[in-house]
């Protein structure tokens, strides 16, 4: 697969490190959330046969983390984002 | 020998001979041949024996699709098994034999299969091999272990090498025939880069084995004029001998380039075969069309061929397959062999055409084709005379490739074959025959348009004039008349009465059909076969061609060498190594190394006299304990981790506290995953106020880091910190033992007291003015510092350490002794950073702060994980210091029955402990915090072996850390 | 003054330089690095200026006298000094950067190889996933090389630098003369 590096052009799949749903930027937080919030979090994921948001770190490449949105059937990639700024549009600060 | 039946014309160079031998006897050809093209030309039409049968065979067809004439070519470690002989470029010295036979390719003992065939019908294994069940592993396995497969594997190692590479190009076409070649030119004219890629050791696809005109010129001729053309072009690469085996996602295409095939030795530095991983903007699918034969009975024997092979033997190799030749084809594509042979002065006794109401039933010929029944539409049958049969039943598009993600082909009624469907992979374009367009215009033609429209090009670019015959054909997927069998699938010996049978037994979709019957397995995966096949099925089962479906299609479009895939990676090769600053000293020593991923380390460094490596380990121990140790610990990650907020991101990722820590302190730091299992751990030094270092282990030096990239971009984006890797900067070393700091004060420049220096105390030092780092850290129980250095002058420094401590007697420690020291120490690593343990069963549940958030602190606290009596680290000695003890041993209470539900945990690491003068372990025991001072048996069932254990503190040295703190 | 003997990546006391056919593999003992990284709401333009150091965008390698750059990360660079003034890369870089920036030593971090012949694509299309040929001088990237992530510039068709774990000097060469054998 190619995957379309919002910094640099498209670059081999290969060069990434596959890490799962994109859901795992939503962290709760350890001091207010509690241990069913947590397990949800650690454990409980969609396994969508279609559209699927995950994380993808460029480890032999910029050591970028990017949300790749990904067609898991047809592995048509619709949209590369910098995980950074997914996070901050989801709130998450310090 | 003569070239008994080599005839005019063809695009071989007879002004050379090469010599090859066939099972040993000596034969001649010329470049341009083909292993097989050269046995016909000398009147060699016996080349193998079939899969299960052991029928005699000769090659059906001219290329890659070959299901019959497999050869092993060469020997001893070049030999390679299952060999095309269609599509084996001739040279000089080639030694081919032939295989699946014993003990001659005439006679065949196997051949006893053919008389028994009433037996081996489709699912004879499934049904016959079930019962008894004890049967199956002592005589049936080994039976069909013995007759199964085709060729033999050399058991020498490959002696050739080969690559691996990546090529880039705006269009990549796959197959250099009439439309490969008019896509490439195309493009090419227009400056993109292309790629063209065929199979065969010359381009030019049919238009080498036709007669049709191409413009002014000949196909051939033509096809030669266009690479001219093409390798002129600086944009253009071509590339000859290269299969496109596969389509991947996104435009990447892999092949494989038989670079050194034609060759008897690759020359020198050269690799037998490339494989290459191609990125295409664009690509487009010129794959052609392979012929595929008609079933009648006995329709197998040598001599059988395919009608467009028989005439590409003649006009491309100047091959006559028979001295009296018949055609029997359902299609006016057949017809052209019949004119083209008779051009060539071969001998056509006969054209049967089915459209017309004729078919051959029958067929005589042990060894090779003799005559043929044909039974005309009268009814009558007559026996011809013949010693070749070319039989045409229509010609499939190859769409491999374009199927590969899955695209099912539709049916294509018009030429009775399935061509390219609607969903092929993004970007590929299918263009000629592999389309479906048969004439030669029309393949050129849709070459053109293919390149023009993947590319986008503007105007249209000129196209020789060429033939344009429209497709007559009349299915015609078996001859109903003989009882006999006919075979469909020759290399696996698949007949009409097998589908029939498969229908019969409900294996009724083309899955089930290919699985039961094997139809389309092996080496050709049914290049010829399948169609007919799956269109015998349907007729079986009333449904149509397109409602019966193809199987699926997949990588590779033909047989790959395994050497090819694994490339460079093998051997010594296989990963790169690592080499640790001291690497050079310690092989000048005749240190022992040891793989720890991909470093070497030194394990021991032997002495004189020592011929056990316990004696060196034992001695480097005591030595240690006794005055001073030095260990190359540089594997160790290390990541500079800096920023305003860097403290606070630490407290996040360690389950302990490191905001507090003062600046030119180190604290030992448990990292734990979100679900609260230990992940990691290490040391970690404040080197200034917005500036730690991090150690991790070796193993997991790059998941660390990683899991730290997450942490800082996904989690908490906006925390000030910037991270990267020191491991490679710094040579570190560990000097350990009593005597560490009266050594290392001789080397640096500061005054490092226990007072200057305290205990956990790290910071910027100079050694002879050299910037280097020291950290008062130990991980053996003694007195012990890590001194780092910029890599550089990490072999300077171990010198210098050594020279210095000869008043101390100071050795270098390996990893064993280094392991050795840890375990009598207490400290947990691999054995016990077993990723299902936590902070509370190492005994360093306190670690865990709970007033601050980090990663698995919550998931941490869960019930299970909390459990009073879950395991907890321990140690354990042998009742009887001589007792043995076995890491992986479990422990079982006194009396307890060795089974899973009496079992109370397990030994993790074991070392002997030169120091207590016994084997040591340490080991998870279920609530073993309770249980120290009991004593308790270490069984391990594998090695039958069982000891009684005393159990005790994990801290076989220094409980108290007084050595530490010394 | 340095009293211990500096050890190069490849186990020898001076720099190798080897040809393999066409192509010439020289390595650089003679090269500084450090790593310049951009403190959250910082702004290096300035005090880059003042101190010579380019800050090049994405993809790309700036040379400059003293120091030149390349990109590795979203505000951090490698940056490269003459070894022979700048040994202390990071203190000259932390001198001119101070809070601002985080610099970390990076010299013996790498190997470094310089690979100079007249057809060198033909040789990095064995060993890396970088369209060499397409490339514009100045490129820089990371890249895979025999299992090994390494950071390759394009300093002219003929010439690429590559940078790789120092650890791992005698795999990278092998793999490099091994390409070059076969490929030339």
């Amino acid at each position: 697969m190619i995957i379309h590096h919002p910094i640099l052009g498209p670059r081999d799949a290969q060069e990434f490190v596959y890490l799962g749903d994109a859901g795992l930027i939503n962290r709760p937080d350890g001091m207010t959330a509690g241990i069913e919030a947590f397990h949800d979090y650690a454990y409980n994921r969609d396994n969508p046969a279609g559209e699927h948001r995950e994380l993808w770190y460029h480890e032999q490449g910029d050591r970028s983390w990017l949300v790749v949105t990904r067609n898991t059937v047809t592995h048509e990639i619709k949209k590369v984002e910098l995980a950074r700024d997914v996070a901050r549009a989801q709130g998450r600060s310090k | 020998m003569s070239q008994s039946h080599r005839i005019d014309g063809g695009q071989i160079d007879r002004s050379k001979t090469l010599r090859f031998t066939f099972d040993g006897l000596p034969y001649q050809g010329h470049p341009g041949d083909t292993l097989a093209s050269a046995l016909l030309a000398n009147g060699v039409r016996l080349m193998g024996r079939s899969f299960k049968y052991h029928r005699p065979r000769g090659p059906l067809s001219s290329g890659s699709e070959e299901p019959n004439a497999l050869v092993e070519l060469r020997s001893g470690g070049r030999q390679e098994p299952n060999t095309r002989a269609t599509v084996a470029e001739l040279f000089d010295g080639l030694a081919a034999n032939s295989q699946n036979r014993w003990p001659s390719l005439r006679f065949d003992a196997l051949a006893i299969n053919d008389r028994l065939n009433a037996f081996f019908a489709a699912g004879f294994y499934y049904k016959t091999f079930m019962w008894p069940k004890s049967f199956w592993e002592k005589l049936y396995e080994p039976i069909i272990r013995r007759a199964a497969g085709l060729g033999s594997v050399s058991r020498e190692e490959d002696p050739d090498s080969y690559d691996k590479g990546f090529l880039h190009c705006d269009l990549l076409v796959i197959g250099a025939g009439p439309a490969g070649l008019m896509a490439a030119l195309t493009a090419g004219r227009a400056g993109k880069r292309v790629i063209l890629a065929d199979e065969d050791f010359a381009f030019g696809g049919r238009l080498n084995a036709e007669t049709y005109a191409v413009g002014q010129a000949s196909g051939a001729d033509w096809a030669a004029a266009t690479v001219a053309e093409l390798s002129s072009m600086p944009n253009v690469r071509l590339m000859a001998r290269t299969t496109v085996l596969g389509a991947f996602d996104h435009g990447i295409y892999s092949a494989v380039e038989r670079v050194s095939d034609h060759l008897a030795v690759p020359a020198v530095g050269k690799p037998r075969q490339v494989l290459w991983r191609i990125y295409s903007q664009r690509a487009i699918l010129c794959g052609g069309a392979t012929e595929r034969p008609i079933a009648f009975e006995n329709n197998d024997r040598p001599g059988i061929m395919l009608a467009g092979s028989l005439r590409a033997y003649a006009n491309r190799w100047g091959v006559k397959a028979g001295e009296r030749v018949a055609v029997f084809t359902n299609n006016d594509d057949g017809l052209r062999t019949a004119a083209d042979l008779t051009a060539k002065g071969v001998e056509v006794v006969a054209v049967i055409d089915s459209r017309q109401g004729d078919e051959v039933i029958d067929t005589s010929g042990r060894l090779g084709l003799k005559s043929i029944t044909v039974r005309d539409r009268e009814g009558g049958t007559r026996e011809v005379r013949v010693d070749a049969l070319g039989v045409s039943g229509g010609w499939n598009p190859n769409v491999n490739i374009h199927s590969h993600h899955r695209s099912r082909p539709v049916w294509d009624a018009t030429i009775a074959a399935f061509v390219p469907g609607a969903d092929g992979p993004p970007g590929l374009l299918v263009a000629g025959s592999a389309a479906g367009v048969m004439s030669t215009h029309g393949a050129l033609r849709t070459g053109r348009d293919a390149a023009i429209a993947a590319l986008g090009l503007t105007g249209r670019a000129d196209m020789p004039e060429a033939e344009d015959a429209p497709i007559s054909i009349t299915p015609l997927w078996h001859v109903t008349h003989g009882k006999g069998r006919a075979w469909i699938d020759q290399q696996n010996d698949v007949t009409v009465k097998d589908i029939k049978l498969a229908e019969q037994e409900n294996f009724t979709s083309v899955e089930h059909m290919k699985r039961y019957t094997t139809l389309g397995m092996a080496t050709d995966q049914g290049k010829t076969g399948n169609v007919i096949g799956l269109a015998i099925m349907a007729e079986l089962t009333g449904r149509s061609i397109p409602e019966t479906g193809t199987t699926m299609y997949r990588p590779p479009y033909t047989p790959v060498a395994l050497g090819a895939l694994a490339g460079r990676s093998r051997g010594k090769e296989f990963k790169p190594y690592r080499l640790t600053p001291s690497h050079h000293w310690a092989a000048e020593q005749g240190a022992t190394f040891v793989e720890v991923g991909n470093w070497l380390r030194t394990q021991w460094v032997p002495k004189a006299g020592e011929t056990e490596w316990r004696q060196s380990v034992d001695r480097e121990v005591l030595a240690t304990r006794k005055s001073v140790g030095i260990c190359d610990v540089t594997t160790l990650g290390k990541i500079d981790i800096q920023g305003t907020d860097a403290g606070a991101f630490l407290d996040r990722v360690y389950a302990n506290t490191f905001s507090t820590l003062p600046v030119g302190k180190c604290r030992y730091g448990l990292m734990l995953r979100e679900d609260g299992i230990v992940f990691d751990d290490g040391t970690t030094a404040r080197m200034g106020e917005h500036e730690y270092v991090m150690t991790t282990t070796t193993a997991n030096a790059v998941t660390v880091f990683r899991h730290l990239e997450f942490c800082r971009q996904c989690l908490w984006p906006d925390m000030d910190v910037q991270l990267i890797s020191t491991t490679e900067a710094w040579a570190q070393f560990s000097v350990a033992g009593p005597n560490a700091r009266k050594l290392l004060q001789k080397v640096v420049d500061q005054d490092i007291s226990d007072a200057a220096f305290p205990y956990m105390g790290a910071g910027n030092i100079t050694v002879g003015g050299l910037r280097a780092r020291l950290f008062r850290i130990s991980f053996s129980g003694e007195l012990a510092y890590e001194i780092a250095v910029p890599t550089r002058y990490g072999d300077a420094l171990l010198r210098r350490l050594m020279e210095q401590g000869a008043e101390f007697d100071a050795i270098v420690y390996g990893t064993e002794a280094l392991g050795v020291m840890r375990i009598e120490k207490g400290h947990v690593a691999g054995g016990e950073l077993n990723g299902q343990s936590t902070a509370l069963n190492m005994g360093l549940g306190k670690m865990v702060s709970k007033k601050k958030d980090s990663i698995g602190m919550v998931l941490s606290q869960r019930e299970g994980l909390t459990d009073p009596n879950g395991y907890r680290l321990v140690g354990a000695r042998p009742v009887d210091p001589k007792g043995k003890l076995t890491a992986g041993s479990h422990f079982l209470e006194i009396g307890a029955a060795p089974v899973a539900a009496n079992d109370g945990g397990w030994l993790s690491s074991k070392v002997y402990s030169p120091h207590v003068g016994s084997d040591i372990a340490l080991g998870y025991l279920k609530g073993g915090d309770q249980k120290i001072g009991q004593r308790m048996r270490a069984v391990n069932l594998v090695g039958g072996t069982e000891t009684l254990v005393d159990i005790v503190s994990p801290h076989f040295v220094d409980p108290e850390g007084e050595r530490l703190r010394g | 003054m340095v009293d211990l003997r500096a050890m190069t990546a490849l186990g020898a006391h001076e720099p190798a330089v080897l040809t393999v056919g066409p192509l010439t593999i020289t390595e650089r003992f003679d090269i500084a690095l450090a790593s310049l990284a951009v403190r959250r709401g910082q702004d290096l333009t300035g005090a880059a200026r003042a101190a010579g150091v380019p800050l090049p965008g994405p993809a790309q390698y700036q040379a400059r006298a003293p120091y030149s750059a390349f990109w590795v990360t979203p505000e951090m660079w490698l940056v490269e000094a003459p070894f022979a003034s700048h040994e202390e890369i990071a203190v000259h870089l932390k001198a001119a950067f101070g809070d601002a920036a985080s610099v970390t030593e990076q010299t013996d971090a790498w190997v470094i190889f310089d690979l100079t012949a007249p057809d060198l694509a033909l040789v990095l299309e064995r060993l890396c996933n970088v369209d060499f040929r397409a490339a514009p001088e100045g490129y820089a990237t990371r890249t895979v090389i025999d299992h090994l992530g390494c950071y390759l510039v394009k300093h002219g068709a003929g010439m690429a630098r590559v940078y790789g774990p120092r650890s791992s000097a005698q795999s990278l060469l092998h793999a490099v003369e091994v390409a070059a054998a076969s490929a030339l």
